[in-house]
C-alpha cells in the first residue's frame, strides 16, 4: 500500500486585507484577506517550514528524493531543492529536483513522489510552495496568497492510500511568465473556463474516478484547485455533491497558493478525515493532475505539528504599502549604510551543516550545547570533543533584545533577540513575525529558516526566532 | 599570575590632540601631521629624536606608510595597530612597552580615524568573506541588549532606566561644553536627550556617541629620562589589555549587566598600579561612552560603584565634574564623537591636561591618580583596555 505517511503545511504570519489594497488603488475590493510571504521569507524558505512538520511527524522516515514545486523559484539557476533540503537535513543521497512552469506542478511532484515510493524507493519527500504575485490593481493580486505543504510518501503506516491517478497535458494558452517578467500574462477568462478547465475537470475526474471504481456520490471529500476559482465552483456544480464534502478554497483567509495550493487544501481536510473515507484531489491547469485518497486507519492517530486551522488563526497584518516595498514593486530611498556582503561560497560550504541545518555542537566532556559549533568548547574549554547538536526543532526563551532602528530592513524595526534554547546554549539572532512592541524577557520562540537578504543575486538563508506559533 | 607591569617606568612627556568633529576639509593624513607636529612641539622635540612609531587606525589607512608618508618619517620602525575600539589605547600600550625594553628612548603613539568621507550613518566595518550567518546587527542595537536585562535585574522600571541613562549623557554634554576641541561643546538638556529620536529602543539618538574625525599623538620615554623633556610628566601605572573568549552570544551564564573582559582588565590593571579601592582611590576617569549603558555599567566593572548601585550614583552625580569621582570630564565619546584609532589617545590627553593643571574651566582639584578605559567589540564579545596613570612617582 503506498501513500501519505506524514504531512505539514505553512502559511505565513503576514495578511493583507484586500479591502486595504482596494482603498489604495480605488479597485473594487473582494472580500477577505491573503496571506502575504513576509520580507525575509520565499517560496525556499516557505517549503523548508512545511517539511519540517511533515519530517517531524515521520521518525524514522528515510528520505530518497525530493521534489521540489514552485512557479516562484528563488533561482532560475541552481537547484532550489538543494537548498530545501539542507535546510530540513535530508541526507545528501537523495535525487532532488525542482517542478516548476505552472501551478499544476504541486501535484504532478506529488503523483511522481507517490509512483517512487511506490516502486521501492524508500520515502518520497515533496515541498511545494509558492508566493502568488500580481500586479498592482490586478485579479491575482488580491486572489493569490503565499504558503506552502509538504508530504512524505511511502508504503508503511500509510495515512491515505493512492487509490487511483490520472495526468493528462494539453498545450494551449493561459497564464504565461518569461524570464525577466515579473506578472504572469494571461488570455480571456472566458477562453480558458470553457475550453480548458471545463472540460479538463470533467475528463480528469472521470478517469480517475473510474479507475477505482468509485461515483462522485462516495466521495468523503472533493479538493479541486484551478487558477480561476469559477471554474472548479462549476466543476463542483456539475458533480452535484453536498457542499459539505467540498473542501475550503481557503479564498477568504489565505488565497490561491499556486503549485502549494491543492496540496495546502488537502492538508486542510486530512485531521478530520475517518479512516475509509476517499478523498478527491485535482488541479486543472496546462492540463490536468488527479489522485484519490482513501484515508487509513493510521490517520486517526496522526496529528500535525501545526494545523491549517492554527496557522490561519495565527497571523498579524501587513499594510499595502509595506506589502508593496516587500515585493519591491515600490522603490525607496536606499538605507546611508552600505549594502550587505554577498556570503562567499567556500564559507557557506564548510558551513553547510550550521548555516542551513542550525546544526551546532556538544561538549562530549562537560555536555554544553553551544552554537554556532565551536573546537574549543565555552565551558570546559575541551579541545576537539565535541558532538553535532541540532538547535533548529528547540524552543528557546528571550533572555534580552534589541529594537534596532538604525539597521536597514524592509519592516523596520529590526529585532534582535537573545535567545537561550531549553535543554542549553545560546543564540543571538533576528527576530522575525513579531511586533516590537510586543518583545519581552522570557517570551518563547522557535526557530524559522528565512532569506536574510540578497546580495549580488545570492539569496543569505538562515535562521531567525519567531514567536511559537 | 597576572601581567607584571610596567610601573612608573614610562612616562609621556608630550602630546597633542586635534579638535575632533567634522573635518571635510581634512584628511586622515592632515589629521595625522597636526596631531603629530603638536605632540612634537610639548616635548619640545625635533621630529628626529622619535625612534619609533605606533599608529593606532582601524580603517584609515594601512601599514606604517599611512604614518611615514605624510611625516617623511626617515626610515624609521612605524607599526601600525587595530584592536577595534581600543585601537588607540592599543597604540601607547605598544609604545610604552618599546621604550621600557629598552629598544628604544623616544617612541610615539599616534591614532586616528577620519569617519566622515565615508558617506554612511554610523560605523562601518568591514568584515572578512563569511558564510552570511553573523548577526548583523548595529552597534547601538549590540549595546543596547544591556538596557533592558540591567532594568530588570536590578528592578528599575523602564521610565526611571531612561532617567539614568539621560542623566549620563546630560553630564558627558555639560563637560564637553568646557572643552574647545570636543566635537559637541554644548550642554543639551535633559528633555531634549529623554525626547531624542529612537535609535534602539531604549536608545535615542542622544544616547548615542557622535561620529567625527580626529587625531592625537603621546611621546613616551622612560620614566628616568622624563625630566629632560619636560618638567610635570605624567607616569604610566597599569596598562591592561584583555581579549574575551567572546562568551557572552554562546552562553546562558553571561545576563548582559557586566563585561567580564573589563572586570578581568580593571583587576589586572590595579594590581599594576597597586590600587586597592579605585572608588577612593581614582581621582578622574576617561571610560568608553560608547552608549549611555555602556558606561553605566562600567561604573560596576571598573569598581567605582558596587553591583546594581551605579544607577544611583549616577542620580546622585558621584560621577559629575563636582562629584567624587568625575568621568569623562573631558566630555567623553559622547562629546568627541568616536574616530576609532584616535579615542583611546584622546582619553589619555585629558589626564595630561588635567594632571598637569591645564584642563582650563574643566580642571579638576589636584587629580593624583586616573584611569582611561577602552572597549571594542559588545557585550560579551569584546576586547578591554585601562590604564592608570599618576603625576607623581610611586
Amino acid at each position: 500500500m503506498t501513500g501519505i505517511v506524514s504531512y505539514g503545511s505553512y502559511i505565513p504570519y503576514r495578511r493583507l486585507k484586500r479591502a486595504a489594497i482596494a482603498a489604495v488603488l480605488g479597485v473594487p475590493a473582494t472580500r477577505g484577506e491573503r496571506a502575504v510571504a513576509s520580507f525575509d521569507e520565499d517560496s525556499v524558505s516557505m517549503a523548508v517550514d512545511a517539511l519540517r512538520d511533515a519530517l517531524k511527524t515521520a521518525p524514522g522516515a528515510e528520505v530518497r528524493s525530493l521534489i521540489f514545486g514552485t512557479t516562484t523559484a528563488p533561482y532560475l539557476e541552481k537547484l532550489n531543492a538543494a537548498i530545501v533540503g539542507a535546510a530540513a537535513q535530508l541526507p545528501a543521497e537523495i535525487r532532488a529536483i525542482d517542478s516548476t512552469g505552472s501551478i499544476r506542478a504541486g501535484l504532478s511532484a506529488m503523483l511522481q513522489a507517490a509512483e517512487s515510493a511506490a516502486a521501492g524507493g524508500g520515502h518520497a519527500a515533496v515541498a511545494l510552495a509558492d508566493c502568488r504575485l500580481g500586479a498592482p490593481e490586478g485579479k491575482l493580486e488580491q486572489s493569490g496568497g503565499d504558503g506552502a505543504a509538504a508530504f512524505i510518501f511511502g508504503r508503511d503506516n500509510v495515512i491515505a492510500e493512492i487509490e487511483a491517478s490520472a495526468s493528462l497535458t494539453r498545450e494551449y494558452l493561459d497564464s504565461w511568465r518569461t524570464p525577466g517578467e515579473r506578472f504572469a500574462h494571461s488570455w480571456e477568462e472566458r477562453f480558458a473556463l470553457t475550453q480548458a478547465y471545463g472540460p479538463f475537470f470533467r475528463r480528469i475526474i472521470q478517469e480517475v474516478l473510474g479507475k477505482a471504481g468509485v461515483a462522485p456520490g462516495d466521495l468523503a471529500k472533493i479538493v479541486l484547485d484551478a487558477p480561476n476559482q469559477r471554474a472548479a465552483e462549476e466543476a463542483l456544480r456539475e458533480l452535484k455533491v453536498d457542499p459539505a464534502r467540498v473542501a475550503d478554497s481557503l479564498a477568504l483567509t489565505v488565497g490561491q497558493t499556486g503549485a502549494a495550493h491543492a496540496a495546502l487544501m488537502l492538508t486542510a481536510v486530512l485531521p478530520s478525515a475517518k479512516p475509509g473515507d476517499r478523498i478527491l484531489v485535482a488541479t486543472v491547469s496546462d492540463g490536468a493532475d488527479a489522485m484519490l485518497l482513501k484515508v487509513a486507519p493510521a490517520n486517526a492517530n496522526f496529528r500535525p505539528v501545526h494545523s491549517v486551522g492554527r496557522m490561519v488563526e495565527s497571523k498579524g497584518d501587513v499594510t499595502y504599502a509595506n506589502y508593496l516595498k516587500w515585493r519591491e514593486i515600490l522603490p525607496t530611498e536606499p538605507p546611508r549604510r552600505p549594502d550587505p556582503d554577498r556570503p562567499a561560497a567556500p564559507p557557506m560550504m564548510r558551513a553547510e551543516k550550521w548555516k542551513f541545518g542550525l546544526i551546532g555542537s556538544k561538549c562530549r566532556a562537560c555536555g554544553t550545547p553551544q552554537l554556532p559549533p565551536q573546537r574549543v568548547c565555552v565551558k570546559c574549554r575541551a579541545f576537539d570533543k565535541m558532538d553535532p547538536y541540532p538547535f533548529a526543532d528547540r524552543h528557546g526563551r528571550i533572555a534580552t533584545y534589541a529594537i534596532d532602528r538604525l539597521a536597514y530592513s524592509l519592516n523596520p524595526p529590526t529585532i534582535n533577540a537573545v535567545v537561550d534554547y531549553e535543554g542549553g546554549g545560546r543564540f543571538l539572532c533576528e527576530m522575525t513575525d513579531c511586533e516590537p512592541d510586543k518583545v519581552a524577557i522570557g517570551d518563547e520562540v522557535e526557530m524559522t529558516f528565512r532569506r536574510l537578504f540578497t546580495a549580488d543575486g545570492v539569496h543569505n538563508y538562515f535562521w531567525k526566532a519567531r514567536p511559537r506559533r | 599570575m597576572a601581567s607584571k607591569g610596567i610601573k612608573d617606568r614610562v612616562a609621556i612627556v608630550g602630546m597633542g590632540c586635534t579638535k575632533f568633529g567634522e573635518h571635510w576639509d581634512k584628511g586622515a593624513e592632515d589629521l595625522l601631521v597636526e596631531a603629530a607636529y603638536e605632540a612634537y612641539g610639548s616635548a619640545g622635540i625635533d621630529p628626529n629624536d622619535v625612534d619609533a612609531y605606533w599608529l593606532g587606525t582601524m580603517g584609515s589607512g594601512v601599514s606604517g606608510l599611512t604614518l611615514s608618508e605624510p611625516l617623511k618619517i626617515q626610515y624609521k620602525p612605524v607599526t601600525r595597530v587595530e584592536n577595534m575600539c581600543a585601537t588607540g589605547s592599543e597604540s601607547l600600550r605598544q609604545a610604552c612597552y618599546a621604550v621600557a625594553s629598552g629598544a628604544f628612548d623616544v617612541a610615539m603613539a599616534i591614532g586616528v580615524e577620519k569617519l566622515k568621507d565615508s558617506g554612511f550613518s554610523g560605523l562601518v566595518v568591514a568584515n572578512p568573506p563569511n558564510d552570511g550567518t553573523p548577526a548583523c546587527m548595529t552597534p547601538p542595537a549590540l549595546f543596547s541588549l544591556l538596557a533592558p536585562a540591567y532594568f530588570k535585574k536590578y528592578g528599575l522600571d523602564p521610565e526611571k532606566g531612561k532617567d539614568v541613562l539621560t542623566r549620563i549623557a546630560w553630564k558627558n554634554h555639560r563637560n564637553g561644553a568646557r572643552n574647545p576641541k570636543a566635537q559637541f561643546q554644548k550642554e543639551v538638556p535633559m528633555e531634549a536627550i529623554r525626547n531624542s529620536p529612537k535609535i534602539a529602543d531604549p536608545l535615542g539618538i542622544m544616547d548615542c556617541s557622535g561620529v567625527s574625525d580626529g587625531a592625537a599623538a603621546a611621546i613616551v620615554v622612560r620614566a628616568e629620562d622624563a625630566h629632560k623633556y619636560c618638567k610635570n610628566p605624567i607616569y604610566i601605572k597599569a596598562l591592561s589589555f584583555v581579549a574575551g573568549p567572546a562568551e557572552g552570544p554562546l552562553s546562558p551564564e553571561y545576563d548582559f549587566t557586566t563585561f567580564p573582559e573589563v572586570v578581568a582588565s580593571a583587576r589586572d590593571a590595579y594590581a599594576q598600579a597597586g590600587v586597592t579601592n579605585p572608588r577612593e582611590q581614582i581621582s578622574l576617569a576617561e571610560v568608553h561612552d560608547c552608549f549611555t549603558p555602556t558606561e553605566l555599567v562600567l561604573y560596576e566593572d571598573l569598581g567605582f560603584s558596587k553591583r546594581g548601585g551605579a544607577w544611583q550614583d549616577v542620580m546622585e552625580g558621584f560621577f559629575d565634574l563636582e562629584g567624587k569621582l568625575p568621568v569623562n570630564p573631558d566630555g567623553g565619546l559622547k562629546s568627541f564623537g568616536h574616530p576609532i584609532g584616535a579615542s583611546g589617545l584622546r582619553m589619555m590627553y585629558e589626564m595630561w591636561l588635567q594632571m598637569r593643571g591645564e584642563a582650563g574651566p574643566r580642571q579638576l582639584k589636584n587629580p593624583r591618580m586616573g584611569l582611561t578605559h577602552n572597549l571594542g567589540g559588545q557585550p560579551g564579545r569584546c576586547v578591554s583596555f585601562v590604564s592608570v596613570v599618576g603625576n607623581q612617582i610611586g
